[in-house]
């Protein structure tokens, strides 16, 4: 059987790793290398590194730090921010990195998608979706520039609409980021990782709201989600990843010893 | 104790650097080529692949390496897409009137699309490995290892599998035919077990 995956997300902004609160006032939480070295030590199935600030910059990821992280561990890694060119992710997947995870830039042409999964196999595209509940429309909406609050966009995708496009466009991967969810460490979203579930033929990873233990085992046994993704119950040392995984063993979870 | 000279086939789609970093943290540092003179100076080869077996399979042609590749005497690991290769066919065509690829014909066995029913396809995550033979390579390694994979498609298991792994079905993990071995995981992402194979194969 295949494990279920426990995947730390380190957001990277200025060569640091920080975390706000939904997406906000992000403070300084470690270095890049140290923190990924720890989590790949403490048992972490994948590591994810986010740019949030480089889609609404306008600029590059700095790669820098992507060979030193692959020099060291030896897990899976993902790594996401203003990827807006097949040549931007062969520089980061030349680095060491497994994976590239596009978010923005999808949105802004989805073709960029089915031209990546062409070029590098679509195990290698991960789709990032910031999806927000309206409820007033009482609908799961995409936004888009979400790592630069002046510049957030909704879109004109409902969630589920966008999560059956990315499929057909190639990718091999989406991260439902529940943007309500976010920071507040309340749990996932179940409601809507279980209406996105049965729409998603490609393993879904669920991110935003893990506080908990139990948040992560419901992630898993109510909404049959194949990773979930925290960042704040990892770096502040609220979870520890053993702990967890002993915890969801015996909630009859499979995961990697 | 000399170390063994590692020779990385350059077969010019794959990334290689995980790869290459893998070998580092063994104290190795690897070769990358596709000259027939460096390939049969060298101790063992790994053959990495990433991407489709048409573009795999143009990349071996174009450099003339098919035959210079079933030649080899020397201990030879192929990595997911480069395990692949071994195979006789593959299914992974271009479109579904397209024939069958043919692969390299060293090992048993086609490589078939996953059936894996209602499971999100790639597979995609750690799985266990179980051997059916003995081998080397799974020395001091406990049975039902977890191992890490990224795949769509996998060879069948044939007679020349020597361990295997489910997801959906059971399907080869590990394949071994004279010198030629073939993992269908990573071992390079795959933690300590994957270390720990990767040192088995450099100290055969």
């Amino acid at each position: 059987m295949l494990a279920k995956r426990i995947i730390p997300c380190l957001d990277v902004k200025n060569g640091v790793v920080v975390k706000g609160v939904q997406f906000r006032n992000h403070e300084v939480m470690g270095s890049i290398v140290d923190l990924a070295k720890r989590y790949a030590e403490e048992g972490a199935d994948e590591l994810v590194f986010y740019d949030i600030t480089a889609s609404s910059d306008a600029r590059v990821v700095d790669k820098s730090w992507v060979s030193k992280v692959a020099e060291v561990i030896d897990i899976p890694f993902c790594v996401a921010g203003g990827i807006k060119s097949v040549e931007d992710a062969r520089r980061i997947l030349e680095f060491g990195a497994d994976k590239i995870s596009i978010n923005s830039p999808a949105l802004a042409d989805p073709t960029l998608i089915s031209r990546l999964a062409d070029r590098f196999g679509v195990q290698c595209v991960v789709c990032g979706i910031d999806s927000y509940y309206d409820k007033d429309r009482n609908e799961y909406l995409v936004k888009q520039y979400t790592g630069d609050e002046s510049k957030t966009l909704l879109t004109n995708w409902t969630t589920p609409a966008w999560v059956e496009k990315v499929q057909s466009m190639g990718c091999g991967e989406i991260v439902l980021n529940m943007m309500n969810q976010d920071g507040m460490r309340q749990g996932y979203d179940l409601t809507q990782l279980n209406i996105i579930r049965p729409l998603c033929k490609v393993p879904l990873i669920a991110s935003g709201g893990a506080g908990s233990m139990e948040h992560f085992k419901d992630g898993f046994k109510l909404a049959n989600v194949d990773g979930c993704l925290a960042a704040s119950v990892f770096h502040k040392g609220l979870i520890h990843i053993p702990e967890l995984k002993d915890y969801l063993r015996k909630e009859g979870v499979i995961v990697r010893d | 104790m000399v170390k063994p000279k590692i020779t990385i086939i350059d077969t010019g789609c794959a990334n290689l650097s995980s790869v290459v970093y893998a070998l580092k943290r063994l104290d190795i540092e690897p070769v990358i080529s596709n000259e027939k003179s460096v390939l049969l100076a060298s101790d063992k080869l790994i053959l990495p692949g990433v991407g489709t077996a048409v573009a795999a399979m143009r990349n071996l042609a174009e450099r003339n390496l098919p035959e210079i590749i079933c030649a080899l005497e020397k201990p030879v690991l192929g990595i997911c897409l480069g395990m692949q290769m071994l195979a006789q066919y593959s299914e992974e065509r271009m479109n579904e009137n397209a024939e069958n690829i043919k692969c390299l014909g060293i090992v048993k066995g086609n490589i078939v699309k996953l059936k894996a029913d209602n499971l999100p396809l790639p597979h995609m995550g750690w799985n266990r490995v179980n051997t059916i033979k003995d081998c080397p390579l799974f020395n001091n390694i406990a049975q039902g290892s977890y191992f890490y994979f990224v795949h769509s498609y996998a060879l069948e298991v044939s007679a020349d599998s020597a361990a295997t792994s489910n997801y959906g079905e059971d399907f080869t993990a590990v394949v071994q035919k004279n010198n030629f071995f073939g993992a269908q995981f990573h071992p390079e992402k795959s933690g300590k077990a994957g270390s720990k194979f990767l040192e088995n194969f450099i100290n055969l």
